[in-house]
């Protein structure tokens, strides 16, 4: 699937929210139920500080797609980094850095993703695409 | 439910006719504003006079000869002297305007700085500082290398005072403390920590930035040195506050900013500088601002400040009996005077995933640090749901603020 694809998905499964309190809830059971990082990878260096809430990022790159984990310590902005790694994770470095992720919006999440929110989601979507940069480079380098 | 016995003597009703805001709807609800410590929302009063000034009257102060400019100075001044009255300062030359109380410490930092602070002096601060009066601090004391000296905070969010006693040493140039802690409400005994200072001859700031807001301050019989405050936290505009400084004190300090204004002669080979207060307010100033600030303390002196006191308690009390009464909830800061804003933790849940919701009721809190990280980390935390009450608020609201953190409970936990 591509990341277009998956984002049309995931605004899919919102389009039956009619109730801003039935989509938190779905925000929150994502954040709950899945397991997103290896403990052992909630390391600083992981970390995006400076934020109401913690947000870890981890990126392994296989020498093709680029995988995501993440966690935070609050729910919903656990709920919603969660969608952002099911959208950009298992993608190569292009197509992770041409991605729009203009689902965020399309499901009403939006101002979770303002830069005054602090929530540190609006860090970890630059922090992906950095990622994705410097692998790119990285592997252009290589070849 | 409703156990909890409420005076309903303050006619609340009638002062929420004043807030215009009060009518807004958020999230399709009727706004609940708890975030007062934050700032505050501004009396139709006081939009009136921002109004009237641009229409009527706006013109340059201290300049011009013309009828405007004089209607227009005499007005600034008048307000000069409104703030003084409020801290019953000794005149009203003692009060300086700046952006607020920000700008207010960062310029006795650097101007109260550049004369008494040396290499190997101490500065007094506490643990319960909000970052406006730390930073200003920390950076005086790279640039003297001079040292910070931090009162350490008891567990009920009180100041260890015995420890604060302990903190003098012949170094000591100043003690700079918050009158009452934006982050958890605690009033700090600001007259007896500036009788201790003052018996070492240690001139004492107080940031009063959430201490004017809940009452008259006279800063006569505290004996305090400096106090500073934001115009908007009370009522007033944003982008007008000030200080209060001893004469003798200012007269001795060197200018902060400089150009306009602060000026008397002006050469290439020498400036004399204006007198107190001018030196200090180098520019045009913020006349509307300061014109509305002084509307705004009439206002309170209106509605009374006995009468703000009181019910503002009143509220306190009730929040906090309904915050204890609900379970799973820890109030951080329990000391027994405070202001009226709780600090609390709904237990299991990240305060931003709370505040996320809460908004959602159309409620307004503060979640986060609060600006006192300092204080966070002195108590585990990393941050706090916050709920400051002002004079406009009801008891109705605070069972709104209830309800929804039992949602907040049902969809987290
Ligand atoms: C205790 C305290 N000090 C200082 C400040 C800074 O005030 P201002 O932002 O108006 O300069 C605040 C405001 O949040 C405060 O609560």
């Amino acid at each position: 699937m591509t990341i277009a694809e998956k984002e049309e998905q995931i605004i899919n499964e919102f389009r039956f929210f009619d109730d801003w309190m039935d989509k938190y809830n779905y925000i929150i059971d994502l954040g709950k139920s899945l397991p997103m990082i290896d403990e052992k990878l909630k390391t600083d260096s992981n970390l995006i500080k400076g934020c109401q809430s913690r947000v870890w990022l981890n990126a392994d790159f296989d020498g093709n797609v680029i995988t995501f984990t993440g966690d935070s310590d609050a729910v919903i902005t656990k709920g919603i980094a969660n969608l952002l790694v099911r959208a950009l994770s298992g993608h190569t470095p292009d197509e992770i850095l041409n991605a729009e992720l203009s689902f965020v919006d399309k499901i009403g999440l939006k101002e979770h993703l303002s830069p005054t929110r602090s929530n540190g989601l609006v860090s970890m979507i630059k922090q992906m695409k950095l990622y994705a940069l410097a692998y790119k480079t990285k592997a252009s380098l290589k070849s | 439910m409703n156990t909890i016995a409420v005076n309903k003597s303050f006619d609340v009703a009638t002062v929420r006719k004043d807030f215009p805001i009060l009518n807004v709807e958020v999230h399709g609800n009727p706004l609940v504003y708890f975030d007062n410590a934050a700032t505050t929302q501004k009396p139709q009063q006081v939009i009136d006079t921002l109004n009237d000034y641009y229409r009527r009257y706006n013109s340059n102060v201290h300049r011009g000869v013309h009828y405007l400019s004089q209607v227009a100075t005499d007005a600034y001044e008048e307000a000069r002297l409104k703030v003084s009255k409020l801290l019953n300062a000794s005149s009203s030359a003692e009060i300086i305007f700046t952006r607020g109380t920000t700008e207010s410490i960062n310029l006795i930092a650097f101007s109260f700085g550049e004369v008494f602070i040396h290499e190997g002096d101490e500065i007094i601060i506490s643990t319960i500082e909000h970052h406006s009066n730390i930073v200003p601090w920390q950076l005086l004391c790279q640039r003297k290398k001079a040292v910070l000296k931090v009162i350490p905070v008891l567990d009920n969010g009180v100041l260890d005072l015995e420890a604060y006693r302990g903190l003098f040493s012949e170094h000591t140039k100043l003690v700079a403390v918050g009158h009452i802690s934006n982050a958890l409400g605690t009033v700090n005994p600001i007259a007896e920590m500036i009788a201790t200072a003052h018996a070492h001859q240690v001139p004492v700031l107080i940031d009063g930035a959430q201490g004017l807001p809940h009452g008259k301050v006279d800063v006569q019989s505290l004996d305090c040195d400096f106090y500073c405050f934001s115009g908007h936290k009370m009522y007033g505009p944003t982008g007008i506050g000030g200080f209060y400084g001893r004469m003798s004190l200012l007269e001795q300090m060197p200018p902060y900013q400089s150009g306009g204004e602060m000026i008397q002669d002006v050469s290439f080979a020498c400036t004399t500088f204006n007198e107190v207060p001018y030196k200090f307010e180098a520019g045009t100033p913020n006349i509307a601002d300061a014109i509305g600030l002084a509307t705004a303390i009439e206002y309170l002196e209106k509605v009374g400040w006995d009468a703000i006191a009181k019910y503002e308690q009143e509220l306190l009390r009730y929040a906090t009996e309904k915050l204890t009464l609900e379970g799973g909830i820890t109030i951080i800061g329990t000391a027994p005077d405070k202001a009226s804003l709780i600090s609390f933790l709904i237990d299991g849940v990240h305060p931003l995933d709370a505040g996320t919701i809460i908004d959602h009721f159309g409620i307004a809190i503060r979640t986060g640090n609060h600006c006192a990280q300092p204080l966070m980390d002195r108590f585990g935390i990393t941050g706090t749901i916050r709920a400051s009450f002002a004079f406009y608020n009801t008891f109705e609201e605070i069972d709104r603020l209830m309800a929804a953190i039992r949602k907040v409970k049902q969809m987290f936990l």
